[in-house]
């Protein structure tokens, strides 16, 4: 009840009193919000939100605590938390300790106790930068830093357009996801970390799949001398139009013929690979509960989203890769705005989603994507 | 994929009268359905035999039969009406089994009519038991470990297998009839021997026990490309073991990771499919383990379920709307959000907000009933309450029912010792009581003196909820030991669902100062909006929800609002019939007014967040309304609120809010006090020159045998200020009356503290309903009912006749005169509802109300005036003579009767047989002034044998027309049964009689069987008492007409036993010989039917004519 005080301050200049959650500091970060009523430990843990502020919709977090298993990474990687109703205490029969135990341990900084659909309204209104302060941050010495001040130091903050920051989240060496005993290997994949969640090299490993995930840094030639059957790029955080580097690789890679799956992340590289550009979205897509049309088959899947970008192809029928990779359809759009949630192009083995497949946090209906990339691996073949 | 074109015509079936376990609910996912349909426009063809419903109001259908649910009803209609298509998924259990039965009587077949939103295979792989294990099984999931049994023989020794205790579920029943936990073979015998009575295919599934397990539930729907949603994950507060009708429920659940959750997300989707249900939505019930996390699936409801109904009001998203949509052929994607406008249906719900449901209880009618909560379902309504935290939430909805001795209290110290003890025992059952208990208990873990896990183990209610509450009382405990009343402290106490008046006791001061101080700190509620979608895309509905929280979501308007309270959960007494008013308010009123709507019951079309302009989910109690007033008046300008159309509830807050300076539309409230208060009410009465049976006001029971003397027995005695009669009852003499007082002691409520009313019971009584309405001027009246049944049982339970068949022109003239006078005398604008007794050609006042009343609906679909409608234009003040030249009301009112008209018999519809005594014996199911019916049908035809034959058979299957008969009467009563015996016994029925009956029969040459009085018991050689007989079902048909007090007695035990045993009871020799023709009628032949609209259009036309009496 008598929590040490902590303010969020917007961008804009609003400013939101509540108490620290968390650590306690200061943390700066583009803030975003999240309807996903279940999953905080798979979305804390999820790389893509490297350097976001992370607002939970839903009003209870925590009340499953945290466990061993649902982590999608080595860490948190949000740059705050901000909630409702921290839960008390955790109750669920794999939880190992509660949420803010590894808040604290991890340093992130967080606040509860805010009007977070007050909040959620004024961000879909557009995206802002943010931060939150507490303890010594928030008063120095014991004297409370004034409203301008905070906000000073928000506006100092760095933007999330033009930010490239798969390298700050990528693994520093290769590492191998073997498929489960009793799995025959059907395919060997390297999969591009440029934000990767635990949860994608383990759906390809259950198909068979034998996936070497490999840093952001890898170049094409690297990752081409393994000689795979497919290459997959991830998701990840930051603005797709400063990831130079990795789509530059993948234009390599197509033109090496071989099968490539994207993600997020992936898509959009695959997007700017096949001469699209990206565009920042109003407020993006975060929640599990997005309805996408896969164009192919007429169905709706209810998917896990988390993207503040998106690549702008052309919706209607099939159109030509501006550099030159072939005919390239929308596969899958978001039923909610129209937005492209997926490429698929029909002159090279090569598709990718917006959204994420691997789900965690989220529904498994679009589980059956992985079916699809073993399938153009084996075409390919 | 685009709607179906070879669709022009469907068949809705309704759910019937409401009882436990089907309410009202139904009538919202059905009007939901009917106006889907017509604005698709698809011709609209509806049963259902509940005229207290929304959805049989002409105008939701284009022919709307208001006809017994029978295989043989079903037939004619389609017979006259030849539908496309028959949508048997709206209506509930009662529904679904009716349209089963036409398709296997091979009706659908023979007229070409396609079941549509389901289909036969997929019901049966639901609601099979054996064949949903499989389906189970095939999804990958699993269920609790079971056996299959057709006898109690192969139940024995199932149990045996599966080790006690076991549950026990009979098939094809709803609300969990019949079904419940065996301990030992002694339980099973009884539970497992009801059940397979209940059963329509003689089958129980026993399974092995999973009591304490985590309960949980998905609401899902399909459309027919196979795309598949989970609308809402609901999570029961109380563990496995408690029926989900019967448990506090939280939405969405609470305590899954999202691992568990994709889990039984996977298993419900895969169970839609497996399962068959083609368009449409179902629900699945899960259980949890909670230390292992094993999953099991419980059961799945092929249909649109109570569940539905609440998580379309938890989400905003409109299943039994979309349901209907889905079955004319659309597909998700194509059904936009209404909510959000710009986005589809194809997604799923996510909250930013808590839903608590509580379920509302009325054991108090029904004192021998087994308190304990089971699988069967005893609640009677539920309110839902929507906050932005579990316990704000949680606080709303407690006192969203209504009823002190169901919220959290801080009175008195926390329980020690002993009492913890004996709490931590009491808990381990499940009772109304067990969630109070627990937040007692949790007082005493703050004083160092029982633990949270000593409390889980004993309740099995789940950690983080324990914690919630054992907030709860941190809250109250730091408000009641703050030194201050702070606004930090009193927005503290608010965020966490404390009410004003809980803050007040914990502080020792008077309500009003809570609200003073609220008020002067600004510690005020804002209004939040039910979106669907957590804020990302806005909303064009206003569906608000009040919170303790820092932004307010009410837009600004022009235009003048009404606000309209409804009725609360529903309980018996005060139910469906008064949101029919709410609702006709609401709708009537939208094209002249800003029209918002305060209501916390789920199950109503009231809270359909397209009945008002706006919708306030939110609890009727005097602080939460003044805030949306108070909330609303900031708007933009405010004309007043309607206190008068919900019931007994909104009408109790009538002079708070009027002092608080809200304009009270319609009846003021000094008028209300007029006809509440007893000596006011008496000086009505006297300047009216209307007479009322002699009465007193005695506080403590010496006083009231005082008085009972003076007046003479036999007296109906009363507590003052209750609702259904609670606590009434015929006193006979002395001996008894003191028995009353003590028994009142016992009981020691808020109500048996008031004090008594005493009136004269006038015997042999003709009592008449009246349903007027009153503008200052002109009085209407819109109908006059004549009870069935013999005075001194509650009006509410008997079954009446409109309009009235013996009361003579000049009657009706005096009962307009004083109904007239009456209204005037009380200051009534509005609707007025009086009850007459009739005796000796005298006309006494029995009770006179200046609201609506149960009667409104049906006296709406039996005369075809829209009185509801009229009566919220009055109230907003039109007058009477304006309606009637805008053709709202007609020329003529009910004073006046066309010789033509058809006649309309309401019969009641109880619910004894839900209740049991801990021995599995029905409750005694005497009726008395106490109301205790949950529900009501209507039997419309030309003749009254025939309206009456249609009432009985839509309240309980029907009248026989074979079999035995048994006959005891009233001495009084012998002359005038001879005739319609005879015939009975002409008609080929066994005579029965017992010893004085059986004389006089036999003496007019009727063959009689004699039988055993209940009273003398069995005999020598154990030959059976009539009671036996019928318990035994070998009487179908019971007469019994009682007179004084004990053949009274003898004659409920009769009619307990009838109920149980579905047979029919006749208690008056004019019902005898009303059932007599109808037993007549029906062996001519299958019912007729007619439609309210070709009703109307006949009643037009003899308007023209100029036949009227």
């Amino acid at each position: 009840m008598n929590a040490t005080p902590a303010v969020l301050v917007l961008e804009d200049g609003r400013t939101f009193e509540g108490g620290a959650y968390g650590a306690t500091g200061l943390t700066l970060g583009e803030i975003v919000f999240n309807t996903g009523m279940t999953g905080y430990q798979e979305t804390l843990t999820d790389p893509s939100y490297h350097r976001q502020i992370v607002v939970m919709t839903a009003p209870h977090i925590g009340n499953t605590g945290v466990n061993d298993e649902d982590n999608e990474s080595r860490q948190i990687w949000v740059a705050g938390y901000v909630v409702r109703d921290p839960s008390r205490r955790a109750s669920n029969w794999r939880a190992k300790r509660g949420l803010e135990d590894d808040l604290r341990d991890q340093d992130i900084v967080g606040i509860s106790g805010i009007d977070t659909r007050q909040l959620t309204r004024i961000l879909r209104e557009g995206v802002m930068r943010a931060g939150i302060f507490s303890g010594d941050a928030l008063a120095p010495g014991g004297e409370r830093l004034s409203a301008d001040a905070l906000v000073a130091q928000v506006r100092a903050g760095q933007e999330m357009a033009g930010a490239h920051l798969a390298d700050e989240v990528s693994v520093p060496d290769a590492y191998v996801v073997e498929p489960p005993e009793g799995t025959e290997t059907i395919a060997e994949v390297v999969a591009v970390d440029l934000g990767i969640k635990a949860m994608t090299p383990e759906l390809m490993a259950q198909r068979g799949i034998r996936v070497t995930v490999v840093p952001s840094t890898w170049t094409a030639e690297q990752i081409l001398e393994t000689n795979p059957d497919g290459v997959f790029y991830s998701n990840g955080p930051g603005d797709p139009g400063a990831a130079a580097g990795p789509v530059a690789a993948l234009k390599q890679i197509l033109d090496a013929k071989v099968p490539f799956f994207g993600i997020c992340f992936g898509n959009q590289m695959l997007g700017r690979a096949l001469g699209y550009e990206t565009y920042k979205l109003q407020f993006g897509h975060r929640g599990i509960n997005q309805p996408v049309m896969d164009r192919t088959t007429g169905k709706v899947e209810v998917t896990a989203h988390n993207h503040g970008f998106a690549v702008d192809a052309p919706l209607d029928g099939d159109s030509v890769s501006p550099a030159g990779y072939g005919r390239v359809k929308v596969s899958h759009v978001c039923l909610n705005d129209n937005v492209v949630e997926g490429l698929e192009c029909l002159d090279i083995p090569a598709f990718s989603v917006q959204y994420h497949p691997e789900a965690a946090a989220g529904p498994h209906d679009a589980g059956y994507l992985f079916d699809r990339f073993v399938d153009v691996m084996k075409g390919a073949r | 994929m685009p709607k179906r074109d070879d669709i022009t015509s469907v068949l809705v079936i309704g759910s019937g009268p409401i009882v436990i376990g089907q309410a009202c609910e139904f009538d919202y996912s059905g009007t939901q359905a009917c106006r889907v349909l017509k604005s698709e426009g698809v011709r609209v063809v509806l049963l259902n035999s509940n005229p207290a419903t929304i959805m049989t109001d002409p105008e939701f259908a284009d022919a709307t039969y208001v006809e017994p649910i029978t295989t043989e009803v079903i037939e004619s209609i389609i017979a006259k009406e030849r539908p496309d298509a028959l949508l048997p998924t709206l209506g509930g259990q009662t529904a679904l089994n009716a349209a089963i039965a036409a398709a296997e009587a091979g009706i659908l077949e023979k007229y070409d009519v396609e079941l549509i939103g389901a289909n036969l295979e997929a019901i049966n792989l639901g609601e099979n038991r054996e064949l949903f294990k499989g389906v189970v099984e095939r999804c990958g999931a699993d269920s609790a470990a079971s056996r299959i049994c057709h006898t109690m023989d192969e139940c024995l020794a199932a149990a045996e297998e599966l080790n006690y205790p076991v549950v026990v579920r009979p098939s094809f029943t709803m609300g969990g009839l019949g079904s419940g936990f065996a301990y030992d073979e002694e339980d099973l015998r009884r539970i497992a021997g009801a059940g397979l009575h209940y059963s329509p295919t003689t089958e129980v599934l026993l399974e092995e026990s999973i009591l304490g397990w985590k309960e949980f539930e998905l609401e899902l729907m399909r459309d027919r490309n196979d795309n598949v949603v989970v609308v809402c994950s609901i999570e029961n507060v109380d563990p496995v073991g408690v029926h989900t009708g019967d448990s506090v429920t939280v939405a969405p659940a609470m305590t899954l990771t999202d691992r568990e959750y994709q889990r039984m997300r996977d298993v419900g989707i895969a169970i839609i499919r497996e399962v068959g249900v083609d368009t449409g939505g179902c629900n699945v019930q899960f259980a949890v383990e909670p230390d292992t996390g094993r999953l099991i699936v419980i059961e799945m409801n092929p249909r649109v379920s109570r569940s539905s109904a609440l998580a379309s009001k938890a989400t905003g998203f409109p299943i039994a709307k979309i349901a209907a949509k889905l079955a004319l052929g659309y597909t998700l994607d194509e059904i936009p959000n209404d909510i959000t406008g710009s986005t589809p249906a194809s997604f799923e719900p996510t909250l930013d907000y808590v839903v608590v449901k509580v379920p509302r209880f009325a054991f108090e009618k029904f004192p021998a009933a087994d308190p304990v909560l089971t699988t069967t379902m005893k609640s009677v309504g539920e309110a839902m309450s929507i906050g932005r935290s579990f316990t704000e939430a949680l606080g709303k909805a407690l006192r969203s029912i209504d009823k002190r001795s169901a919220n959290f209290h801080w009175e008195g110290e926390a329980p020690s010792g002993e009492q913890i003890d004996e709490l931590l025992q009491a808990i381990t059952v499940p009772t109304e009581k067990r969630f109070i208990q627990v937040q007692q208990l949790l007082r005493a873990v703050l004083a160092g003196d029982t633990t949270l896990e000593a409390i889980f183990d004993a309740c099995k209610i789940d950690p983080w909820f324990l914690d919630q509450m054992l907030l709860m009382n941190e809250v109250a405990l730091a408000t009641a030991s703050a030194p201050k009343l702070t606004a930090e402290v009193l927005r503290e106490a608010k965020r966490h669902g404390l009410a004003d008046a809980q803050i007040a006791d914990l502080r020792h001061l008077p309500v009003e100062d809570v609200y003073a101080a609220r008020a002067e700190l600004g510690v005020l509620p804002v209004y939040k909006t039910v979106d669907t979608c957590a804020a990302e895309f806005e909303a064009r509905t206003p569906y608000h929800y009040s919170s303790y929280d820092a932004e307010t979501e009410v837009a600004p308007r022009d235009r003048e609002a009404v606000l309209i309270l409804g009725s609360g959960p529903n309980r018996i007494g005060q139910g469906i019939e008064f949101d029919y008013s709410c609702v006709h308010a609401a709708l009537s009123l939208k094209d002249r007014y800003e029209t918002v709507m305060v209501n916390c019951n789920p199950e109503t079309v009231s809270t359909d967040y397209d009945t008002a302009n706006r919708l306030y989910f939110e609890p009727l109690t005097f602080e939460d309304v003044m805030a949306v007033y108070e909330a609303e008046k900031a708007a933009g300008p405010v004309k007043g609120m309607f206190v008068q159309l919900g019931g007994q509830t909104p009408l109790s807050l009538a002079k708070r809010l009027a002092d608080a300076g809200v304009p009270i539309l319609g009846t003021s409230p000094e008028a209300i006090d007029n006809a509440e208060d007893r000596a006011a009410f008496g000086r009505v009465l006297e300047e009216a020159g209307v007479p009322a049976p002699a009465y007193g006001t005695a506080h403590g029971i010496d006083e009231a045998i005082d008085i009972a003397e003076s007046i003479g027995y036999p007296v109906l005695v009363r507590p003052s200020y209750v609702l259904g009669g609670r606590g009434m009852e015929i006193v006979y003499d002395r001996e008894q009356l003191a028995d009353y007082g003590t028994r009142m002691a016992d009981i020691g409520d808020h109500a048996t503290d008031a004090p008594l009313l005493i009136d004269r019971f006038l015997d042999d009584a003709i009592e008449i309903d009246v349903d007027a309405l009153y503008d200052g001027e002109e009085l209407y009246l819109g109908g006059v009912m004549e009870h069935i049944e013999e005075a001194g049982i509650h009006s509410g339970d008997s079954a009446c006749v409109l309009p009235p068949v013996t009361l003579s022109l000049e009657e009706l003239e005096r009962i307009r005169r004083s109904t007239e006078a009456l209204a005037k005398g009380i200051g009534v604008r509005g609707l007025m509802n009086v009850q007459y007794a009739l005796v000796s050609d005298v006309l006494y006042v029995l009770e006179a109300n200046p609201r609506a009343s149960r009667t409104v609906p049906f006296v709406a679909k039996a005369t075809g005036v829209p009185l509801a409608t009229a009566a919220s234009l009055v109230m907003t003040g039109t007058s009477i003579a304006d309606l009637k030249r805008d053709g709202i009301l007609p020329e003529i009112d009910a004073a006046h009767i066309d010789m033509s008209q058809r006649l309309a018999v309401k019969e009641a519809v109880l619910p004894f047989k839900r209740f049991r005594t801990h021995d599995g014996l029905v409750v005694d199911s005497v009726l008395g002034p106490e109301m205790r019916s949950t529900g009501e049908v209507m039997g419309f035809d030309d003749t009254f044998p025939l309206a009456f034959a249609k009432s009985q058979a839509a309240a309980f299957g029907g009248l026989p027309t074979e079999g035995a008969a048994f006959v005891s009467v009233a001495d009084r009563d012998k002359r005038s049964i001879v005739f319609p015996v005879a015939r009975l016994h002409e008609l080929g029925f066994e005579i029965l009689a017992t010893e004085g009956t059986a004389q006089v029969l036999g003496r007019h040459g009727i063959p009689t069987r004699v039988v055993r009085k209940y009273s003398q018991g069995r005999g020598a050689d154990g030959e059976p008492t009539i009671v036996d007989l019928v318990n035994a079902g070998e009487v179908p048909l019971v007469i019994n007409t009682p007179s004084g007090q004990g053949a009274r007695a003898d004659g409920y035990e009769i009619r307990a036993a009838a109920t149980a045993a579905d047979a029919a009871i006749v208690t008056t020799t004019q019902q005898l010989a009303a059932a007599v023709l109808a037993i007549e009628a029906r062996r001519r032949g299958p019912f007729d039917v007619l439609s309210l609209q070709d009703a109307a259009g006949a009643r037009a036309r003899n308007v023209i004519a100029g036949n009227m009496a």
